[in-house]
């Protein structure tokens, strides 16, 4: 399998606190990949310097094979890298509607053809469909901020599918989720890596999600990779049980 | 259309017609007022989308009200037509106003208004110290109103029908920029840079054009202070006449589109109309200025916009939502 994103050795520290220390793994082409461990592990800014957000102290990330380190967020979002945080983050005073509208809107020609072209940039027909996708249509017209928290999730992982990307990373999707929600995440997440062929990455503690949903998991211990392999290896490792998952 | 739409058309078609017919019934100083309005106005627009829609809080809006009226005086002065005037002030705002809009993306909030506010204390010194330029303290008089395709704006009911074309054509530009993406992403860069970002946004690239195109409208309704007020010098562009724009914005309304018109009313109307209590109209207006604050935040279009969805809407769906992000989260 090729490697559509590749970490090498990629360090961040705060002061004397070191969060992620020398981390290496690689994403394939088309795979769900699960990270998981305990809270403060470094799973969060570890995501934060893949995705620009954070300037790492050391290390190299990949991106089908290019050097992508330290790139601002949105340009890497303009090589097809999206992410969902860890806390929701919609746009609160637009619609469900306009939330994903504005989600595409800049990938749609340039700066000046954007303020004379039309006012959905075109994105209307990708925004019902996404609408449709996540079954948020009675809410589409409505506020996002008055949606409920499972609601708002399934709009916030809605929006970082709309540019159409090739590799998404989620943190903590599943977080206060209820399980009805949940399956219906779930699902929506398969389809959009069956159909789609988006490369998912999932930061998250719910370990059935997990485990159901991602085709390897990597599992990391105070800011360093402690294993990687499929669900059941990553479940049987005893260095993982005493890690982290326990009994 | 629906039926809100269609009573908005007709609350605008009568605020239309009446701007249209007041110089009919108002003596040179109404409409001189009004005119002061209109020009305000412009300014307060342009104000709004720097901090209404991209979030970025300005205290130089009055600087660049300045320089598009001192352009306006030292052109017109010399013998340059008014539209020279309109495309320097606009040019020369826009890029001083992308320049300071380079602050904002190093600090925000308080910290970005001490940087605007030394602005304009550098800009206002400029005014006043430069006499070779700008006449320093005795500023520049006798600005001529312009003629336009050989029709002179010299009368006052004139000027006031120039001043609100212009406003009609700011506010139909504006009108257009914030339906268009942009006006999307200024919201995005306002309500949540981080994720803005993650969805592609230069939220750098937005932030100068917020700065430098609400600046270049400063510099648009300077260059029609100056020909209205036919004399400018220093003080109508101080910290304290930024502050006065700034009030108009938070009190008309702080990124709706008709909080500037309902701001510049109060900030520039209401003062002449408590003028019947003689020496006690400040005490008055700063009063009703604190209670206004107090008691609608969002601006005087917010609590309009509260009131029509109070009587429009019962409060049933609200408490619905909210019942049933109670019971998912229980779930």
């Amino acid at each position: 399998m090729t490697a559509l994103l590749s970490v090498d050795n990629l360090q961040k520290h705060f002061g004397g606190i070191v969060a992620v220390d020398g981390v290496t793994f690689e994403v394939h082409d088309r795979e769900i990949l699960g990270i998981i461990g305990p809270n403060g592990s470094g799973k969060s800014t570890l995501f934060n310097c893949i995705l620009g957000q954070l300037q790492p102290n050391g290390g190299e990330v990949r991106l089908d094979g290019k050097d992508i380190t330290g790139l601002r967020p949105s340009d890497l979002n303009r090589r097809g890298v999206s992410r969902t945080f860890q806390l929701l983050q919609i746009f609160p005073q637009l619609s469900v509607r306009e939330n994903l509208i504005l989600a595409g809107q800049e990938h749609q020609g340039s700066m000046v053809t954007r303020l004379f072209g039309a006012r959905d940039a075109g994105m209307t027909p990708a925004a019902e469909k996404m609408i449709d996708f996540f079954r948020l249509r009675h809410l589409a017209d409505e506020l996002a901020g008055s949606l409920s928290y499972g609601q708002q999730k399934l709009l916030d992982a809605a929006m970082a599918l709309m540019s159409g990307p090739r590799l998404v990373l989620l943190d903590e999707p599943a977080g206060g989720v209820n399980l009805t929600m949940l399956a219906d995440l779930k699902e929506r997440l398969r389809a959009i890596n069956a159909e789609q062929g988006a490369t998912l990455v999932v930061i998250e503690h719910n370990m059935d999600f997990v485990m159901s949903l991602c085709t390897r998991v990597l599992v990391l211990a105070e800011g360093k990779p402690l294993a990687i392999g499929k669900p059941e290896e990553v479940r049987n490792n005893p260095k993982v049980i005493e890690a982290y998952l326990g009994h | 259309m629906n039926a809100r739409n269609v009573s908005l058309a007709i609350l605008a078609a009568i605020v239309v017609a009446a701007l249209l017919a007041a110089p009919l019934v108002l003596k040179s100083y109404g409409i001189y007022i009004l005119s002061l309005w209109a020009v305000t106005t412009i300014g307060a627009i342009g104000l709004n989308l720097t901090l209404g829609y991209a979030g970025q809080i300005s205290l130089a809006q009055a600087a660049f009200v300045g320089i598009g009226a001192y352009c306006a005086a030292i052109l017109t002065k010399n013998g340059y037509p008014l539209p020279f005037a309109y495309v320097l002030a606009f040019a020369s705002c826009f890029s001083i106003g992308w320049i300071l809009g380079y602050p904002a993306l190093r600090v925000e909030h308080h910290y970005l208004a001490f940087v605007t506010l030394a602005f304009t204390t550098l800009v206002y010194l400029i005014f006043r110290n430069e006499e070779w330029l700008t006449g320093g303290v005795s500023g520049i008089g006798g600005i001529p109103r312009p003629v336009i395709f050989g029709y002179s704006l010299k009368g006052a009911a004139e000027f006031y029908y120039f001043c609100l074309a212009n406003l009609a054509v700011v506010s139909l530009a504006f009108w257009w920029l914030i339906r268009s993406p942009w006006g999307r992403a200024f919201v995005a860069v306002r309500e949540n840079p981080i994720r803005a970002l993650s969805l592609g946004v230069d939220t750098r690239r937005y932030t100068l054009m917020a700065f430098a195109i609400g600046a270049g409208l400063g510099g648009i309704s300077g260059v029609l202070l100056a020909p209205l007020v036919q004399f400018i010098d220093p003080s109508p562009f101080s910290l304290t006449a930024s502050l006065n724009l700034l009030l108009m914005v938070v009190i008309g309304g702080s990124g709706y589109f008709f909080g500037p018109f309902v701001g510049a009313i109060v900030a520039v109307l209401l003062p002449e109309w408590l003028r019947f209590s003689g020496g006690l109209y400040l005490i008055f207006y700063a009063v009703l200025v604190m209670v206004l604050m107090a008691v609608c935040p969002t601006g005087l279009i917010g609590l309009a916009g509260r009131v029509l969805k109070l009587v429009s809407k019962p409060a049933a769906p609200a408490a619905k939502a909210a019942m049933e992000r109670t019971l998912e989260r229980t779930t």
